[in-house]
């Protein structure tokens, strides 16, 4: 044990050099873009009330949620495993605007247990959220924002994943399945099992018509999968109907923006479906097994906060986009580093806060330090001359990216 | 027929590879060389997009949930175990099939006292008799069940039985049926959309194959 101290837990990452710098630039840069869109920056708490936390996720979230006691007051506390439902509270106690209010947000967030994010339970979640309007508009202003941000992070051959929770959720209350029945099917569906779909069916006795759409929405994906659902599906409820329509809406304005990106519909694909109500989305990239970004709407998660108000948006983890995106380093390449001998002259001082303010990297020797500029990583020296102190410029190093300090 | 993205379809060696292949071939894909006669992990096949990956059958959810292959073919046992998340099961390939059950020694008495299981699978011993309403010990085995009942180690045992066979030569026999087992074709959720015109094509071919062979009937 004693010789494993600096061992990290499962899933936890430390950032090191360059990265973590190369990952602060990408940081600003994203925040930055989402204040150009006029998306306010919030920073909610690492730890909070376990109900506020899970309220409105359903059991999403529990299972995720590192718990513990309050000493103070008793209560349970939990590290947050998702910014979502914070950022709700602070859209519906907090700011109670009457006009559409457009967050993001950034921060680590903790799992118990690892999922889809590359195996990590820490995952640096981004993301943004557009309350006070419900319709097709705010569904794509939120889907080209989710994108912009993988386009800006150089992440490349996007595949975007469209559905929509209500189809299956009107298709549940047609067919009459109570809520163990629902969530049974709900289940069979994330995994296309076929088979146990099937058997479901069966097993509750659904009629001929209802059993057929229920089937069918297994196989609703595709790009073509909206004009087959409007076929497979016309014995639907008029709710259903109006959900494949505002798919399709939202597929056409968002093709108007975006007319390089595929688009595949998942009409049984139900990320989130405890608590999202409208448009479900995700991006893929190729070589990638998961998803890159996630989101959709959840009109209803502001109610248990004292406000409802409608509601959509979408995160990523910043740690996925860096390993997905291409030209990142060339991009945030560091400045010229320099080194500065020791030396009290006040010309070299003067001469250093000079390069400094012109964007270079100054590091100072220190008095009886073992090696020099090289070492450091330096591609220039300030030399003393006859004029003053004058840059001389360094042997360039095999390897740039490796200091030794 | 061809396909127009690269596939890679991860199979276990033995009874699952050796089923799957007739199946693989309606669907015109054949690979070149066997990988009981080679130790080869990667197989090319008659088609230059598709190749197989030879792995572990409990390695094959966890290679196609993480997209190292698109596709591959488990047992129901597997996936069971594995949870299925992050997977598309889409069809029973109707091959490798045996049956998930409880075993023991005949006529022995339960006594009152909490049953000791022997099994590897955790998972699913875990939930059949949660649902039977009974509290129970399960005790992580990798393989030999049958010997846990016989030297104490264990009162029943949770295992897949084919024939009964194994059971019968070690004097034990079976109880309790929790599932029927039978491989199934998983499908990578990103392949599953970037790739979608190919895997239909060989969902379609492999399901179409499935009616027609006529090995798995019963």
């Amino acid at each position: 044990m004693r010789e494993e101290r600096w061992l990290l837990p499962a899933g936890i990452e430390e950032i090191l050099p360059p990265r973590a710098q190369v990952m602060e630039c990408l940081r600003r840069e994203l925040l930055d873009l989402y204040r150009s869109w006029g998306y306010e920056f919030v920073i909610p708490p690492f730890v909070d009330y376990l109900d506020s936390l899970l309220t409105g996720t359903g059991q999403d979230l529990d299972l995720k949620t590192f718990k513990f006691t309050d000493q103070l007051s008793g209560r349970m506390l939990g590290a947050r495993a998702d910014m979502t439902p914070q950022v709700a509270r602070i859209d519906a106690h907090h700011l109670r605007s009457d006009v559409p209010t457009r967050l993001c947000y950034l921060g680590t967030v903790l799992h118990t247990r690892a999922d889809g994010f590359a195996d990590t339970r820490s995952p640096m979640q981004i993301g943004a959220e557009l309350y006070g309007h419900s319709g097709v508009e705010s569904d794509v202003e939120i889907l080209r924002l989710a994108l912009l941000t993988l386009e800006t992070v150089g992440i490349e051959g996007l595949y975007l994943d469209l559905g929509h929770v209500g189809i299956f959720r009107g298709l549940a209350r047609q067919a009459g399945l109570d809520g163990h029945q629902e969530m049974a099917l709900f289940e069979a569906l994330q995994r296309k099992a076929v088979p146990e779909i099937e058997a479901l069916i069966d097993a509750y006795r659904l009629d001929d018509i209802q059993a057929r759409m229920m089937l069918a929405l297994a196989a609703l994906n595709g790009d073509d999968a909206l004009d087959q659902a409007a076929t497979e599906l016309a014995a639907a409820d008029p709710p259903v109907r109006a959900a494949i329509d505002h798919l399709r809406q939202v597929a056409a304005e968002t093709h108007k923006w975006l007319p390089d990106v595929p688009v595949h519909f998942d009409l049984a694909e139900l990320r989130g479906y405890h608590y999202k109500t409208g448009v479900v989305f995700a991006a893929f990239v190729p070589g990638w097994g998961q998803e890159v970004a996630r989101g959709g709407r959840y009109d209803d998660i502001g109610r248990v906060f004292g406000r409802s108000r409608p509601a959509v948006g979408f995160s990523t983890d910043l740690n996925c986009l860096l390993r997905l995106g291409t030209g990142i380093d060339e991009r945030y390449q560091r400045p010229q580093r320099v080194f500065a001998p020791w030396s009290s002259d006040p010309d070299l001082q003067r001469e250093i806060e000079r390069l400094r303010r012109e964007g270079r990297q100054v590091v100072t020797e220190l008095p009886g330090q073992a090696k020099g500029a090289r070492e450091l990583g330096c591609e220039a020296r300030l030399e003393r001359a006859d004029m003053g102190w004058v840059l001389v410029h360094e042997e360039p190093r095999m390897d740039t990216n490796k200091h030794e300090f | 027929m061809e396909f127009i993205d690269s596939l890679t379809i991860a199979l276990s060696k033995g009874r699952i590879f050796k089923q799957a292949l007739p199946l693989l071939a309606h669907a015109g894909i054949e690979p070149y060389g066997d990988p009981e006669q080679s130790r080869k992990l990667i197989l090319e096949t008659n088609q230059p997009r598709v190749k197989l990956v030879i792995i572990r059958a409990g390695d094959v959810p966890t290679y196609v949930q993480y997209g190292a292959a698109d596709l591959g073919v488990a047992g129901k046992d597997v996936l069971m175990e594995h949870g299925g998340a992050g997977l598309y099961e889409p069809l029973d390939l109707r091959i490798a099939r045996c049956r998930l059950m409880v075993a023991g020694v005949p006529d022995a008495d339960p006594g009152s006292d909490r049953l000791r299981i022997a099994t590897k699978y955790v998972a699913s011993t875990e939930r059949h008799f949660a649902a039977k309403g009974q509290q129970v010990e399960i005790i992580k085995l990798y393989g030999s069940m049958e010997l846990a009942p016989l030297v104490g180690l264990s009162d029943l045992i949770v295992d897949l039985v084919e024939s009964g066979s194994t059971l019968k030569a070690n004097g034990l026999v079976p109880l309790e049926h929790i599932a029927n087992i039978s491989a199934r074709l998983v499908v990578n959720k990103a392949a599953w959309k970037m790739k979608h015109a190919s895997v239909m094509a060989l969902l379609a071919l492999l399901c179409a194959a499935v009616e027609q062979n006529p090995t798995v009937r019963g």
